[in-house]
């Protein structure tokens, strides 16, 4: 056996926590529409497609950046509140699978028209940070990877605030606690989801930016819902702090296993292992690591 | 999810004075000796060979996801696990009868079924929806990186087998999907009347109260999986025997997994003929909206506005049948067919 290369193993290390904030940055975008209604939203993949293209198709039609960005959160605010009107509201009550399916019809939707509209090529995205690689004790760390880490972070902190110093924020809590009590003290549901719908969308396009930065932007952009899902499950579908974890856990596993277990099995192995890693750790807690334990009745 | 209940359509005969064996014997008859009358090879080999093939599958999963309540988003893998092992089976095992090469795939999609639910007796709802991905990346990744399944094929896209004896050209192909497919379809509604399927939908509808009324939970989750699997397995068979004619494994991908999960709920949860029901929408409705973008469009859009435009429609189609209709189409016929009875003057 050849000697252990640990500065190696801190570089693969450190690339995968980097990349598992990816992940962490698109779940979240779940977390958000599963708190507050309960809707498993298989759409987010679409609604980050369809940001990121519309984004870049601006972008080079020679819109500066700024208005470019508020413009598409603009779009993505008006989707999400057509979203809740069109689809969500007349589904209220309904059992979950017909609301996840919903969301993938959604899905459907939301790829065709972002194509549709802006076509189907390759797009590249340049948000104007060089990709020098950063060397802390002889490890090799991406520029960019740190840089989307930070957006991340600033992104959570930006959400803890909300969520836990405005009124709206007390609203979104109440409404994840117990829907019939908020609805009883006079919230209005529909505000509050199409509020979330809007930060979701938010979330969308940050995250779509940051991914179409790193793949280009196109059609398999909206497979990444496909890499936030172990996550989820991981951290457990209504917790934030989960998605961070579980999206790290995931990131780190799967670079790890990537590298070191991967030649054992001929390669390729991302495409499952996270699956089979958060399918083992929910074994031991079923409810994911962070997720709310249900209680069992009718 | 758990809690979700579907409520059972109540049986024709319970309405009217026919029999609730007498429609489906009518559609039988009607597959095997009505349709040869008039089908050409257009309607066997592009509508009726996929139909058949998903509304088996369709069948599977509604045993395991409308009775039994078990969401599994992975019905395209077990569909490939039936497809390949039929294959080897077939190319390995010297002699082999074609039926016992495809009895022999479906208990390996079974077995391998069995094995990717083992996570169900832990896991609920959407957990084990995204867990049966698993499954999903986890068969693809290995037909493909395996080449010993595709008997070292460069291209992984091998050449399905011929039927023989008397299931040639397309109307034989026809018969013979349409006969596994009656044959597994009795036994699902039979199934699902029995101890078992009642077993099944105590589980669906209250965990807590089955495991107090005596229903072993964990053993009826494994078999809702098993069974299931056997059953979509074959559906596999029959998509890449009888409908494509080449075994590989990009044609069960997570869109295909979707589909099914689109029939089951558009057709109607736990009712045997929504599948079929549903099936045929989802089959028959992409060919009429490309046959009518062309006819209305003709050449000025190319096919990738008409493949995105599509796209949107099957989406939004699927969004406004779960508003309109969220006991989907099963649920619909019941209806018509009530109100007809009451407007007739002989009731």
């Amino acid at each position: 056996m050849e000697s252990f290369d640990f500065p190696f193993f801190i570089e693969v290390l450190v690339g995968g926590l980097l990349s598992g904030i990816m992940y962490s940055l698109v779940a979240i975008g779940f977390v958000l529409i599963y708190k507050t209604s309960g809707v498993l939203n298989f759409a987010q993949g679409a609604l980050l497609l369809f940001a990121a293209l519309t984004f870049v198709s601006l972008l080079e039609r020679g819109v500066p950046f700024w208005i470019t960005f508020a413009v598409t959160l603009a779009i993505m605010a008006v989707i999400g509140i057509l979203i809740e009107r069109t689809v969500l509201r007349p589904l209220v009550n309904k059992p979950p699978i017909t609301l996840f399916v919903a969301t993938l019809g959604l899905a459907y939707v939301l790829e065709g028209g972002a194509q549709l509209l802006w076509g189907t090529q390759v797009h590249g995205l340049d948000l104007g940070i060089d990709d020098v690689p950063y060397v802390v004790g002889g490890v090799f760390i991406s520029t960019f990877d740190l840089f989307a880490a930070a957006v991340a972070a600033s992104i959570v902190l930006l959400l803890t605030i909300v969520f836990r110093y405005t009124r709206i924020g007390l609203a979104f809590r109440a409404v994840a606690d117990d829907q019939f009590a908020a609805l009883a003290i006079g919230l209005k549901l529909p505000v509050i989801w199409a509020a979330v719908w809007i930060a979701a969308g938010f979330v969308a396009l940050v995250a779509g930016l940051l991914w179409g930065a790193r793949l280009g932007v196109q059609f398999s952009l909206s497979l990444v819902v496909l890499k936030a899902l172990p996550v989820l499950v991981l951290g457990g579908f209504d917790s934030i702090l989960g998605a961070i974890v579980g999206g790290l856990l995931i990131g780190a596993s799967e670079k790890l296993a990537e590298v070191y277990l991967g030649p054992f099995f001929g390669g390729g192995i991302e495409s499952w292992f996270a699956y089979v890693f958060a399918l083992a750790i929910l074994l031991i807690r079923p409810s994911g690591l962070f997720g709310q334990r249900l209680v069992e009745r009718t | 999810m758990t809690t979700a209940s579907i409520p059972l359509p109540r049986p024709v005969s319970a309405i009217g004075r026919v029999p609730t064996w007498l429609l489906p014997l009518a559609v039988i008859v009607f597959a095997y000796a009505g349709i040869p009358l008039f089908a050409s090879d257009y309607l066997y080999d592009a509508i009726l060979a996929p139909f058949l093939a998903l509304s088996l599958a369709a069948v599977g999963l509604n045993i395991l996801t409308g009775y039994a309540g078990q969401v599994s988003l992975g019905s395209a893998a077990f569909m490939a696990v039936g497809a390949y092992a039929a294959y080897n089976f077939n190319l390995r095992v010297e002699g082999l009868p074609l039926l016992a090469s495809i009895v022999f795939a479906g208990l390996i999609a079974s077995a391998v079924g069995v094995v990717f639910g083992l996570p169900s007796l832990r896991l609920k709802g959407f957990y084990l929806a995204v867990s049966t991905l698993a499954a999903q990346f986890f068969v693809q990744w290995t037909l493909t990186k395996f080449s010993w399944f595709s008997n070292y094929n460069p291209s992984g896209v091998i050449d399905a087998p011929a039927l023989g004896y008397v299931f040639e050209g397309p109307h034989g192909r026809y018969l013979f999907s349409l006969s596994v497919v009656v044959a597994l379809t009795v036994f699902a509604a039979r199934l699902v009347k029995t101890q078992t399927g009642r077993n099944f939908i105590a589980v669906r509808d209250n965990e807590t109260a089955a495991k107090i009324s005596g229903v072993p939970v964990l053993h009826t989750k494994l078999l809702a999986f098993a069974i299931s699997s056997f059953i979509i397995g074959v559906a596999g068979v029959l998509w890449a025997f009888a409908y494509l004619r080449t075994v590989e494994p990009h044609g069960f991908n997570l869109d295909r997994s979707f589909q099914i999960l689109f029939i089951i709920i558009i057709g109607g949860l736990a009712t045997i003929r929504g599948a079929f029901l549903g099936a045929a929408l989802i089959v028959v409705l992409p060919l009429v909206l490309s046959r009518a973008g062309t006819f209305l469009f003709g050449s000025y859009f190319d096919s990738g506005v008409l493949d995105m435009s599509q796209r949107i429609l099957v989406g939004a189609l699927i969004i406004v049948f779960l508003i309109a209709e969220p006991d989907g189409l099963a649920a619909l016929g019941n209806r018509i067919a009530r109100r007809l009875r009451l407007r007739s003057p002989t009731n």
